[in-house]
Parts: structure tokens; C-alpha cells; sequence
């Protein structure tokens, strides 16, 4: 219990930001028209591919003696680039049709 | 000035940033007009956050030329690999590419808890509450992956449908003895890599097991929970490295998916507890009533190509067959004739038709069919009455009447396109086979309708042949 609560105490300003960022995140999104509900899915999978940010973290933090912690990081990093790049490219593939037609 | 503190100052000053562009990126990405630049602002904030990460997070020591290489030899593979898979893939496959790359960023996660609990275990401070993080942070990630994948192996046609008989409760064991082990690496202060890797294990599993058995109309809702999952994994990582970044980012998207997946529930009148449970998937309420079958009749493409050129209004309702069949451009040209022949032509659109809210703009847009023509569901619903012709192509689970009169249809209380107001309907469909909800449509066999059956494309072709022969 004490645990769970020094947790709490010692993150207070992240948790802060936590709760704020859902509010957020829930109004931003609560006037889309269903035409724009495939890219907007497809827009907010690539945000979440900020995660790679965590995997480079990982990759400068590692001793480049620990092969464990190297190889799991490059992999982890090729996964976050799939996400971001991927993620992105496509959204912009889909928005592209959309920006010529409203011309 | 000490430049270690200009050094984290910028990287700071760059998280900051790139907060703000997911937000403006995704309040951008709610407005047609603006979404491209919505979705390019938060790429490069991603960029920018990427790129200071790598120049100020840590100071450079030539030591670690080895990691260095290997995070740049990453982004390049990764960077590749992306862009060709993004720029190769085909508009009706788009569904499952998104499920693709969240699979990749939910495995990402994933793996960055595997070597944070081995760096724990390797004298790293203990704390229940980070190995919490930790913990969350591979099971989710685990769960989003696999399931991501199953999601686009079944939308890719590799994966078909599969229930196994007691999959509830197999499912809910799995989950009690995720979060019991979960729960025991927490507490126990026994940091077994064994039990870590059991827990990953068990996590792909139930990723595999909870979408192996949902199949039909619930497929969009699960990829969009699916992506909220991947957005909590990145924002639990943020949690653990105290990065705003990927806490704004991942929260962001944990909420905005979580918001569209309820949208998307609403829009199909099911709760979301009976889309996890997928009581819809397994198809045990798919019986037919055939005793109140009426016959179905065939229409010639000539007949058809006649009652269209002579309607005064045209309506289309699009599903997943136009998209299976390719036939967007070919229904533009259908209309651009009927047009020229005075017809007065529009497309309703589901919410859900297709594979995916909004599949059926993605598709139509593709084919450069203008926005005005475009209705919302509920527009057109108010003016089917008005309607001479509907031309429901390969759609078939969002025009069934079971919807609105049958209590006992799975699909009892989803808003559908009403077709049946209007004065006739022809049914473009390969067979008369069930559509994705495994369900049968009494439509066919209303009295106003008549079937025209044959790949959605190809009888596309003969009525435009056929109007310009009239």
C-alpha cells in the first residue's frame, strides 16, 4: 500500500498529465465526421508509434557490452520505425485522395 | 553555459513540442480540409522528438559507437521497410495495413519492457510501482501485438474464423493467471526472467485468442481497441523513462482510440463488454427462418440497365464486395453515365460498411467521386422514399431489414440504410452467400428486390455497356 501511494506521490505531476491528456485526447476526437474515422484510426497508430522514442532510450543506455539489451534494442527500434513510418505514410496515402477530391 | 544543460533544455523544449503537434495533429485530423497537414504537423513533431533524443539524451561517448550504429542501422531497416510496405499497398487493403503497424508498435513496447526488467534484475532500483509499469506495459504490448497480427492475417484472408468450444473461459483463465503472475513478479521481489518470459508467453496467447474467435461486423471495433492498447503501452513506456513525449502521445491515442472504438459500438447498438466477450463472432444465432422466405428473383443486366436509365434518382449503397471487387473506378463511370443520362445519383454510406468506419469514403475518394454526393447515413435514410433505384453493391449485413424487425438477429438495434422505402432495389452480389456477420438478409427475398449476381465488377461493366447502348 505504502508502495502504491509513494508512487503516486513521487509521479503526482505525471499523473496529472495522465488524467489532463485523456480529457484531451477524448475531446479532440469527439467531433470527427465518419468520413475521416479510417484515417484518423490510422493518424493516432502512427502517434503511438512514439514508443520507439523508449526504444532509443534503451539503445544509448545499454552498456555495449550487454548483447541482451543491444539486440532486443535494435529490434525494438526497427519495430518503432515500422510504426512511425509506416503509420504515417500510409495516413498521408489516404488523406492525399481526399485533398485532391475536395478541389 | 554547461552543455549538458543546453543539451536537455532542447531535448525538453523538443518533447514539448512534439506534444503539441499530436494534439494539433490530431484535432487537425477531425477536418477534411486540414487533415493532411494535421497528420504531416505531428510526423514531424515525431521527427524532431526522434531526432533530439538521439543528440541530447545522452552524452556522446565514442564507446558506444556500437550502439549508435545499431539505433541508425534500425531507422534505416525500419524506415525502408515501412515506406515501401506503405506505398505498395493497395486502398482496400488499407484496414489491415493499420492493424499491421500497430501490431509493430504494440511488439515494440513490448520488448522494451523485456530488457527494462532485465535491467532491473542487473542492479537496477527495485520498485513495485515501476515494475507495475513494467509489467502493464508487456502485457499490453504483447496482447496488441499478437492480435494485431490475427486481425490481419483474417483481413488478409490467410486466418479464417475460429471459435474453440469453452474460448471463454479459456479466456478468462488466461487473463487470472496473467495478472496473478503479473501480480507475483511485482511483489515477490523474485525477478525470474523464466516467469517474465511465461508472462509474455501467455500475454501473445490471449492476444491470439481474443480475436481468433470475433469475426464479421466487429472487426474495425477490434483494430481500433486494438490501437488504443498500443497508444497505453507507449504511454506506460513514458511513465517508466519520465518521457512527456510518449505520455502525451501514447495517452493521446489511448483515449481518442478508446473514444473511436465506443463510437464505433454505438454506431452498430452493441456494447463493447459484448464485443470483448464475442458473443457476435461465434455465429450460434445465425438461424434461418426459411419457412418465411420468399423467392428470389433475378434481374437481366438489361432490365437493370433500363430501370436505371429511365430513374429519376439513383441511390448506392456500397460494402466490402466493392471493395473486394476493385470496382470503385467503375462505379464512378456507372455514375458520370447515368449522370449525363439525367439521373440524379448519390452513395449512402454506412459508418461500418466495409472493413472499417469510413472505409467506403476511403475507397469512393480513391475513385475521385465528389464529397457532395457522399451521404451520411441518416440523410439518406430520410430521403429513400424519394429514391426510384437502389443499387446496393456488395453490401449486405448494413441494408438487412433483421436489423430493424427481427429481436432475435444478432444485429437487432444497428441502424441500417433502409432500402426497402425506396421504390426498387437491385442487389449487385457474387452468391447468395451470408455477409460478414454470418447472418441471413431477408431483403433478397423482399418483394421489391431482384438479385443481380455475379463479381461486383464485372456487372458493373455490362449495365455501363448496356447504357451506352440505350
Amino acid at each position: 500500500m505504502e508502495e502504491i501511494l509513494s508512487l503516486f506521490y513521487e509521479n503526482r505531476e505525471f499523473i496529472f498529465l495522465i488524467i489532463v491528456s485523456i480529457f484531451l485526447g477524448i475531446e479532440v476526437i469527439s467531433n470527427v465526421p465518419a468520413v475521416l474515422h479510417t484515417p484518423l484510426m490510422s493518424g493516432a497508430n502512427a502517434i503511438h508509434g512514439v514508443v520507439i522514442i523508449g526504444s532509443i532510450i534503451i539503445m544509448l543506455q545499454a552498456d555495449p557490452s550487454n548483447y541482451y539489451a543491444l539486440i532486443l534494442g535494435f529490434l525494438a527500434v526497427i519495430l518503432g520505425t515500422l510504426n512511425v513510418v509506416g503509420g504515417f505514410v500510409v495516413t498521408n496515402r489516404m488523406l492525399e485522395m481526399f485533398k485532391k477530391k475536395a478541389k | 553555459m554547461n552543455t549538458t544543460i543546453l543539451g536537455l533544455s532542447i531535448l525538453e523544449l523538443s518533447y514539448i513540442v512534439a506534444s503539441v503537434t499530436f494534439i494539433l495533429g490530431l484535432k487537425m485530423l477531425s477536418s477534411p480540409d486540414k487533415a493532411r497537414k494535421g497528420n504531416l504537423i505531428a510526423g514531424y513533431g515525431m521527427g524532431l522528438a526522434i531526432a533530439a533524443t538521439i543528440l541530447f539524451k545522452e552524452e556522446f561517448s565514442a564507446d558506444k559507437w556500437l550502439n549508435y550504429s545499431l539505433i541508425l542501422a534500425g531507422l534505416v531497416i525500419g524506415t525502408v521497410i515501412g515506406m515501401r510496405m506503405a506505398i505498395k499497398v493497395k486502398m482496400t487493403a488499407m484496414p489491415q495495413m493499420v492493424s499491421f503497424f500497430n501490431g509493430m508498435g504494440g511488439a515494440c513496447a513490448g520488448v522494451i519492457s523485456l530488457v527494462e526488467f532485465d535491467h532491473l534484475r542487473h542492479g537496477g532500483e527495485i520498485s513495485a510501482g515501476m515494475l507495475i509499469v513494467i509489467l502493464l506495459g508487456l502485457i499490453i504490448g504483447s496482447v496488441s501485438f499478437s492480435g494485431s497480427m490475427i486481425a490481419y492475417g483474417k483481413l488478409e484472408g490467410k486466418i479464417a474464423d475460429k471459435a474453440l468450444p469453452a474460448g471463454q473461459i479459456i479466456n478468462i483463465g488466461l487473463l487470472v493467471a496473467i495478472f496473478g503472475l503479473a501480480g507475483y513478479l511485482a511483489f515477490s521481489g523474485h525477478l525470474s526472467m523464466p516467469l517474465m518470459y511465461t508472462l509474455l508467453i501467455l500475454s501473445l496467447l490471449y492476444g491470439v485468442l481474443f480475436v481468433m474467435p470475433i469475426g464479421g461486423a466487429d472487426m474495425p471495433v477490434v483494430i481500433s481497441l486494438l490501437n488504443s492498447f498500443t497508444g497505453m503501452a507507449a504511454a506506460f513506456g513514458g511513465f517508466l523513462y519520465g518521457n512527456q513525449a510518449m505520455l502525451t502521445g501514447g495517452i493521446l491515442v489511448g483515449s481518442a482510440g478508446t473514444i473511436l472504438t465506443v463510437l464505433m459500438c454505438t454506431a452498430m447498438n452493441r456494447s463493447l463488454t459484448n464485443v470483448i466477450i464475442g458473443s457476435f463472432g461465434g455465429g450460434g444465432a445465425a438461424s434461418t427462418q426459411s419457412g418465411e422466405q420468399g423467392t428470389i428473383k433475378e434481374i437481366s443486366v438489361t432490365d437493370a440497365a433500363i430501370l436505371l436509365a429511365y430513374a429519376n434518382k439513383v441511390s448506392v449503397v456500397p460494402g466490402y464486395g466493392l471493395a473486394v471487387a476493385q470496382a470503385q473506378h467503375t462505379v464512378h463511370n456507372l455514375e458520370k453515365i447515368l449522370e449525363d443520362k439525367g439521373v440524379d445519383l448519390n452513395y449512402a454510406i454506412h459508418p461500418v460498411a466495409g472493413r472499417m468506419p469510413g472505409h467506403m469514403n476511403v475507397l469512393l475518394a480513391e475513385a475521385d467521386v465528389p464529397y457532395p454526393k457522399l451521404l451520411e447515413m441518416e440523410d439518406a435514410n430520410e430521403d429513400m422514399g424519394s429514391t426510384d433505384v437502389v443499387l446496393v453493391i456488395g453490401a449486405n449485413d448494413v441494408v438487412n431489414p433483421a436489423a430493424e424487425n427481427d429481436p432475435s438477429s444478432p444485429i437487432y438495434g444497428m441502424p441500417v440504410v433502409k432500402v426497402w422505402n425506396a421504390k426498387n432495389i437491385i442487389v449487385l452480389k457474387r452468391s447468395m452467400g451470408k455477409g460478414y456477420a454470418g447472418i441471413e438478409n431477408e431483403l433478397f427475398f423482399h418483394p421489391k428486390n431482384r438479385m443481380l449476381f455475379g463479381d461486383a465488377k464485372d456487372s458493373l461493366e455490362k449495365l455501363i455497356a448496356e447504357l451506352k447502348n440505350l
